[in-house]
């Protein structure tokens, strides 16, 4: 089954791919198996080169496709980002393995979050195979939850938000929402509501999707922000173990920190690795459970929902680092190009 | 296990085209997937395969090809190749690189037939 994120076993030589005479196009035909490490034994997937397809011989009509396979998720995610966009709803995509306390994590942040903005509307949308136990725990902190049971699935996926959302909206609509809708909220997307009410603010969802590192990487939901959790009690080099996760992620959330005298975890290497995969990753490292670190989390919150707050300092622009320098240089020495080649096209 | 989701995505583009351009099944099926597409290709043929039978994809010749990883590495100013996030450049092993390729993950094109 899932040989990426190792959920199942899967025996190359027991799979159907050997016993198809059209498996291996061209090139290798380990192409597609796994690359073994001859020291450690060690099995890397995926590092094949890239293969050339021979055209088939048939006589039958082919029909040029060129579409994305997750189109259709896409599609439903920006429907999902206009809705919330017009809602004044700020969506974070909570990701991370099982056990690095996102639950515990989103009580403790709903609990503060009800301390600093008493008005602030805040809702949760909470993804497990089974089980109501999240959205339970959630509900128990007096803010709005909709557990969404994925059965055997391993991410939530755009259609499985949009619905959520919608429940949220007729089941436990967010106290000081400043309107009501005039119509049932049962509705697939096509609705016809109206967008341009006044509203009494923003508000915020969490969006708690399967403890995976894996698959939740793939599908946009609509968020925001993907927001990754790793506890200090994982490992230091899950980024690099799991790269599309925190490629994906815009902030890295470091939990659990309360507990680095006990484990031998080294913060510096972790976050040189996050860095690795995505240079511009922001990292915050906190513990949920003694509250340390938990105002830099409420902070970053409170900046994505342009909140203009009194905290005690002004913000001046960051300067851009030099990641963002060089690839403004970049960017600036492509748009010269092309400039040049319009120019001497129309000559 | 996400394999089996696009699995899913790639029946559900079959089936809309189907519905467009009036065909019975598909002989041949060709599927464009980056390297640093998080997919892993063997896994994506065996859910295909798993969900091929009763569908217009039955008897299908299933197609893979794999894009290379590409990115424009900050470091040495240069397009280069990376088979996995997070590895360096093999030129000056900076860390600091731009995918710019290798993402794909499409249906390119099918081959089909009436009867």
């Amino acid at each position: 089954m899932c040989v990426v994120c190792g959920c199942s076993q899967n025996n190359r030589l027991a799979g159907p791919d050997l016993a198809r005479p059209g498996a291996a196009v061209s090139g290798s035909a380990s192409s597609e198996g796994p690359q073994i490490d001859p020291r450690s034994g060690d099995l890397h997937y995926g590092a094949g080169a890239a293969k050339v397809s021979v055209p088939g011989m048939s006589q039958a009509r082919a029909i040029r496709l060129e579409q994305d396979i997750l189109g259709a998720n896409q599609r439903i995610a920006e429907q999902n980002r206009a809705h919330f966009a017009a809602h004044g709803v700020l969506a974070l995509n909570l990701v991370s393995s099982p056990g690095s306390g996102k639950t515990t994590l989103l009580c403790a942040t709903i609990d503060a979050l009800r301390q600093r903005h008493p008005a602030l509307p805040v809702a949760v949308i909470e993804g497990d195979q089974q089980t109501s136990f999240d959205a339970e725990r959630i509900r128990a902190t007096g803010a709005p939850a909709i557990q969404i049971n994925t059965g055997k699935g391993c991410h939530l996926d755009a259609p499985m938000v949009a619905a959520a959302f919608a429940q949220l909206h007729s089941h436990a609509q967010p106290q000081a929402h400043g309107h009501e809708h005039p119509h049932e909220h049962g509705h697939a997307h096509g609705h016809a509501h109206h967008h341009d009410h006044a509203h009494g603010g923003p508000s915020l969802l969490f969006i708690e999707n399967v403890g995976n590192l894996v698959c939740p990487a793939m599908w946009d939901l609509g968020e925001r922000a993907k927001v990754a959790i790793l506890s200090v009690t994982e490992g230091e080099d899950k980024p690099l173990k799991y790269p599309d996760m925190f490629a994906a992620a815009q902030l890295m959330i470091l939990n659990k920190i309360d507990l680095l005298p006990h484990v031998a975890f080294n913060v510096e290497r972790c976050i040189e690795l996050a860095r690795r995969v995505n240079p511009t990753i922001e990292i915050i490292q906190l513990s949920a459970s003694t509250g340390q670190g938990m105002a830099d989390w409420l902070h970053w919150i409170e900046h994505a929902l342009g909140h203009e707050h009194d905290h005690g300092h002004a913000h001046a622009p960051a300067a851009p680092s030099a990641a963002e320098q060089a690839l403004r240089e970049r960017v600036a020495a492509l748009e010269a190009e092309l400039a040049q080649l319009r120019a001497g096209a129309v000559a | 296990m996400h394999e089996a989701s696009l699995a899913g995505g790639v029946l559900q583009l079959v089936d809309d085209t189907a519905q467009r351009e009036a065909f019975s099944r598909v002989l041949q099926l060709r599927l464009e997937v980056g390297q640093l597409a998080g997919v892993e290709v063997q896994a994506l043929r065996f859910a295909l395969d798993c969900i091929a039978p009763g569908t217009r994809l039955e008897g299908a010749q299933i197609e893979i090809v794999e894009s290379p990883g590409l990115g424009w590495c900050l470091g040495c100013k240069q397009s280069v190749t990376i088979t996995q996030r997070g590895q360096p450049c093999p030129l000056c092993a900076s860390h600091l690189i731009q995918l710019t390729g290798g993402m794909e993950l499409r249906v390119l094109d099918l081959q089909v037939s009436d009867d």
